[in-house]
């Protein structure tokens, strides 16, 4: 392979009429060039990642002993999710728009008998206690996380972001985004799934 | 038209608000405050331009000014001065986020081809310039570059 070309002003003396041979190295550059036209266009027509998947799902909970975030609720700490029963984590904070908009799931779930323990993010007291006073409170307990301590141990990027806990403090789920009606259901399923031990993925 | 600019710039500003409102809470410690030993600064500093901003996505913690970017940079100056080791940070961050988080690449099975690649390169170019001075010139004419 790789034979330099002979210089243009210096053919070869033609040997026969046949045409020429398939030379590879004369081909290679429009081969890669057709390989990677195909790979950049691949590249650029798949939609952009947008979220970032928590790779710490299926790990126990980081050891964490968040205070209390609002003034009726106690505070969150690791202990609150080895009670044998599954828990929703939902990381949330009172600035966020989706996190409004996921309130009456969350409400729901809650009236459905699970317990919703929540991890504020950046809040503050009082913009706390307007939030939950216009969209209902469903948090048992809501952690303050002023320095995204907790958010950063367990993978999460963002918020809102609600996390299956099983009942011995272990993540099994991560659901990134706001809860919508049609994920209420799903998520009642993975906590079945969480109390089984062993179940579930 | 100077009033309408106005009243959509206002219009704007209602909707960030509450954006603003996620910056008026106090930044983690370290977020903007560079760690007292230089030397440990350094050091976090050369770990938080290698890591990526979880939210921005195309910068560095180091970058980004990101509300989620500055409690990254605190997490990693308080890890750095209590002597952690920063590839140790950024592994217990890959542990979380995945390799995603890290703008070095690790060896791992599906990385190799790019360590391998350097390595055909330099071998393929090798070859070829083999056989360019292998080949003596005919004296006289010819091969003026």
């Amino acid at each position: 392979m790789s034979e330099p070309m002979p210089p243009a002003a210096n053919p070869p003396p033609p040997a026969s009429q046949s045409p020429a041979p398939f030379r590879l190295g004369l081909w290679l550059p429009l081969i890669l060039f057709a390989g990677l036209f195909g790979l950049f266009v691949h590249g650029l027509m798949r939609p952009g990642q947008t979220t970032v998947a928590s790779a710490f799902v299926g790990n126990p909970l980081p050891q964490f002993d968040l205070p209390p975030a609002a003034a009726d609720r106690p505070g969150l700490a690791t202990g609150a999710f080895r009670t044998g029963r599954p828990k929703l984590l939902n990381v949330f904070a009172s600035w966020c728009v989706p996190c409004a908009a996921e309130a009456p799931q969350l409400a729901a779930l809650a009236r459905a008998g699970v317990e919703v323990d929540g991890v504020a993010i950046h809040d503050r007291r009082e913009d706390l206690t307007r939030f939950l006073a216009s969209n209902g409170n469903p948090y048992a307990a809501i952690g303050r996380d002023d320095a995204r301590v907790v958010q950063l141990a367990i993978g999460s990027s963002g918020v809102p972001e609600t996390y299956v806990i099983d009942g011995r403090g272990v993540i099994r789920y991560q659901h990134i985004g706001d809860i919508r009606a049609s994920d209420v259901p799903m998520l009642l399923d993975k906590l079945n799934a969480a109390a089984t031990p062993g179940g579930g993925s | 038209m100077i009033r309408l600019l106005a009243a959509a710039l206002l219009g704007m500003l209602a909707l960030v608000s509450p954006v603003l409102a996620q910056e008026s809470v106090a930044p983690a410690p370290y977020a903007y405050r560079q760690l007292a030993d230089p030397e440990q600064e350094a050091r976090a500093k050369a770990l938080m331009i290698t890591l990526r901003c979880v939210m921005c996505q195309s910068q560095s913690i180091a970058d980004s000014d990101a509300p989620i970017a500055g409690d990254m940079r605190s997490e990693v100056r308080q890890r750095i001065a209590r002597g952690e080791d920063p590839e140790h940070i950024r592994q217990w961050l890959i542990a979380r986020y995945g390799d995603f988080v890290s703008y070095t690449p690790q060896v791992k099975p599906i990385t190799w081809p790019l360590f391998a690649a350097p390595v055909v390169i330099l071998l393929l170019a090798a070859l070829l310039l083999r056989g360019r001075f292998a080949r003596t010139p005919p004296a006289g004419e010819g091969d003026r570059a």
